[in-house]
C-alpha cells in the first residue's frame, strides 16, 4: 500500500464502520448521526477518486437536506412526554465519543487533501462542466426517467396532504 | 517554501479576520441600529463606545456555563461547536483578492453550499438535546425554514453559474469585468439575498428562535460561551453571505485602479453588513407559515422563471462564456 493510498483508506473505513454503527444502533438518533458520518466519509472517497461535483453533492443533497429530513421526523415523534422519556434512555453521552472522533479524522484528512501538495490518487478529475454534459447527452433517459419519478412522488405526497386535510374537516 | 507560508498567512489571517470582525460587529449593530432608530446605542466603553465588544466578551467568557441536568450532554456541548466549524470552512473559497485565496476550487461555489447547509445541524441539534419545548419548537422551525430556503438559494445562483459557465468564484469574479451579474442577474440576486437572510436565521426570518413566542428558541437553554458561540456563528454567517453576494453580484475584488483589490471587496462587504442590519432594524418579523408560503409560493417560482428565461437568452444567443 503505497503512502498516497492513505487517506483513499481512512476514509473508506470511516465510512465503512460508521455505516455498521448507523445500522446497528438502537436510537434513531444516533443512528442518524453515524449515517451523516458514513455520508461525509463516502464524500471525501469520491473526492479522492477525482469526483469533486459528486462529492460535494453528497454533501449538499444527503447530509445537508435528507438526513435533515430524517432528522425531521424523529423531533416531530420525540414531541411526547413518553416520546421524552424514551430519547432520556437512548441518548446516553458515551455514545457521542465514536461520531466525534471519526468526524476529527475526516475534517483532519479534508485539511490533509485541500492543502493539496498532491492529489493522493492520480486518477483524472470530472470537471462539474463534463458531468452535466454527460447527464444531458448519453444519459437524459435516466435523468428524464428520475425527473418523472420525482414529479409522480411530489404529486403523490400533495394528494396525501389534500385528502388527509378534507377528511379531518368532514369529521368535525 | 515561500508558498507555504503565504498560505498559512492567508489561512490565519482569514480566521483572525473574520472573528474579530464578529465581534466587532455585535458592537457595530447596536451603535447603527441606534443611529437609525434615532438614539444613542451604547457609546459609554472606550471610543465611540468601541469597548463594548471586548466587555461582551469578556462577561461572556466570566459567566456561569451551565449544562441542564436533563439535557443530553455531549450533544448539548457538541452543537454549537457544528456552526462555526461549518461557516469558517465556507470562507476557505472566497477570493479575497487576485491570488489571495485559501483554495481555489473547481466547485467552489458549491462548496460554500454544502457548508452552509451543514450548519442547520448546529441548530437542529441543539434544539434537539435541550430536551426543552421551546427549544424543539424553535429547532423545528429551524429546520424546516432552512432546508425550504437551501432550494432556492442553490438554484438562484445558477443563473450566474451559466453565464459564466464554471463553479469556481474566481471565474465568477473574472467574468463579471465588463459588467456586475448583480445587473444581469437582479432576479438572482433579489432571491438570493433573500434566501441568504433566511439561512443565517437574521432578523426579519429569526423564526428559530422568535423571542416573543419561543423565549430564546433554539438556544433557550444555552449560557455563557456556549450561546456566544452560536451569536458569534450567526455574525459570522453574516459576513459569509455578505463576502459571497459581494463576490458573487458585486464583481468581489473588481474596482477603479487607485484602491488595491481587497480594499474593493471590503467596502462592498461592509455595505452589505449595513444592509443587513438595516434590514433587522426596518423590519418586523413575518408568522412562520408566511415565511414558508413566501418560500415556496413566490421565491421557487421566481427562481424558475429566473432560471427558464437565463438558459432560453443563453441558447437563443449562442453565448460562450
Amino acid at each position: 500500500m503505497s503512502i498516497e493510498l492513505f487517506p483513499f483508506y481512512v476514509a473508506a473505513t470511516v465510512s465503512l464502520v460508521s455505516t455498521l454503527l448507523a445500522v446497528s444502533r438502537y436510537s434513531p438518533t444516533h443512528a442518524l448521526i453515524y449515517f451523516i458520518i458514513s455520508l461525509l466519509a463516502t464524500a471525501v472517497v469520491f473526492f479522492l477518486l477525482g469526483a469533486p461535483f459528486a462529492a460535494v453533492l453528497e454533501i449538499m443533497v444527503y447530509a445537508g437536506a435528507i438526513v435533515v429530513l430524517f432528522l425531521f421526523v424523529v423531533m416531530m415523534l420525540n414531541l411526547g412526554s413518553r416520546g421524552d422519556e424514551l430519547a432520556h434512555q437512548w441518548l446516553k453521552p458515551k455514545m457521542w465519543i465514536m461520531p466525534s472522533i471519526l468526524c476529527l479524522i475526516l475534517f483532519f484528512e479534508l485539511v490533509y487533501v485541500l492543502s493539496g501538495t498532491s492529489t493522493p490518487i492520480t486518477g483524472t478529475a470530472v470537471s462539474p462542466k463534463e458531468v452535466g454534459i454527460q447527464l444531458f447527452g448519453p444519459y437524459v433517459l435516466a435523468v428524464e426517467i428520475a425527473s418523472m419519478l420525482l414529479l409522480a412522488a411530489l404529486v403523490g405526497a400533495y394528494h396525501l396532504g389534500r385528502r388527509y386535510l378534507s377528511d379531518t374537516r368532514g369529521q368535525s | 517554501m515561500s508558498d507555504e507560508v503565504f498560505i498559512y498567512v492567508i489561512v490565519f489571517g482569514t480566521l483572525l479576520g473574520t472573528l474579530s470582525l464578529a465581534a466587532v460587529l455585535i458592537w457595530f449593530e447596536r451603535r447603527l441600529i441606534g443611529l437609525w432608530q434615532d438614539r444613542l446605542g451604547p457609546n459609554r466603553v472606550g471610543p465611540f463606545g468601541i469597548g463594548l465588544a471586548l466587555a461582551d466578551i469578556l462577561k461572556m467568557f466570566a459567566k456561569e456555563d451551565w449544562i441542564p441536568p436533563f439535557a443530553d450532554k455531549f450533544v448539548f456541548i457538541f452543537a454549537p461547536t457544528v456552526v462555526l466549524i461549518s461557516m469558517f470552512m465556507g470562507f476557505a473559497v472566497i477570493p479575497w483578492a487576485p491570488g489571495v485565496q485559501i483554495v481555489d476550487l473547481n466547485i467552489g461555489l458549491l462548496f460554500f453550499l454544502g457548508m452552509t447547509s451543514l450548519a442547520v445541524y448546529s441548530v437542529l441539534l441543539g434544539g434537539l438535546s435541550s430536551h426543552n419545548k421551546y427549544s424543539l419548537l424553535g429547532g423545528l422551525r429551524a429546520a424546516s425554514q432552512m432546508v425550504s430556503y437551501e432550494v432556492f438559494m442553490g438554484l438562484s445562483l445558477m443563473g450566474v453559474v451559466m453565464l459564466t459557465g464554471s463553479f469556481s468564484l474566481v471565474a465568477i469574479v473574472n467574468a463579471q469585468q465588463n459588467l456586475w451579474f448583480v445587473v444581469s442577474q437582479p432576479l438572482g440576486f433579489f432571491v438570493f439575498l433573500i434566501a441568504g437572510i433566511a439561512e443565517s436565521h437574521r432578523l426579519p426570518f429569526d423564526l428559530p428562535e422568535a423571542e416573543h413566542e419561543l423565549v430564546a428558541g433554539f438556544h433557550t437553554e444555552y449560557s455563557g460561551m456556549k450561546f456566544g458561540m452560536f451569536m458569534v456563528g450567526e455574525y459570522l454567517g453574516v459576513i459569509l453571505i455578505s463576502s459571497i453576494v459581494a463576490t458573487i453580484f458585486f464583481g468581489g475584488w473588481l474596482g477603479p485602479d487607485f484602491l488595491p483589490p481587497f480594499f474593493w471587496l471590503a467596502i462592498k462587504i461592509f455595505t452589505l453588513i449595513c444592509f443587513f442590519v438595516l434590514l433587522r432594524a426596518a423590519i418586523p418579523r413575518p408568522r412562520f407559515d408566511q415565511l414558508m408560503s413566501l418560500g415556496w409560493k413566490i421565491m421557487l417560482p421566481l427562481t424558475l422563471a429566473n432560471l427558464l428565461v437565463t438558459g432560453g437568452i443563453v441558447l437563443w444567443t449562442g453565448y460562450q462564456p
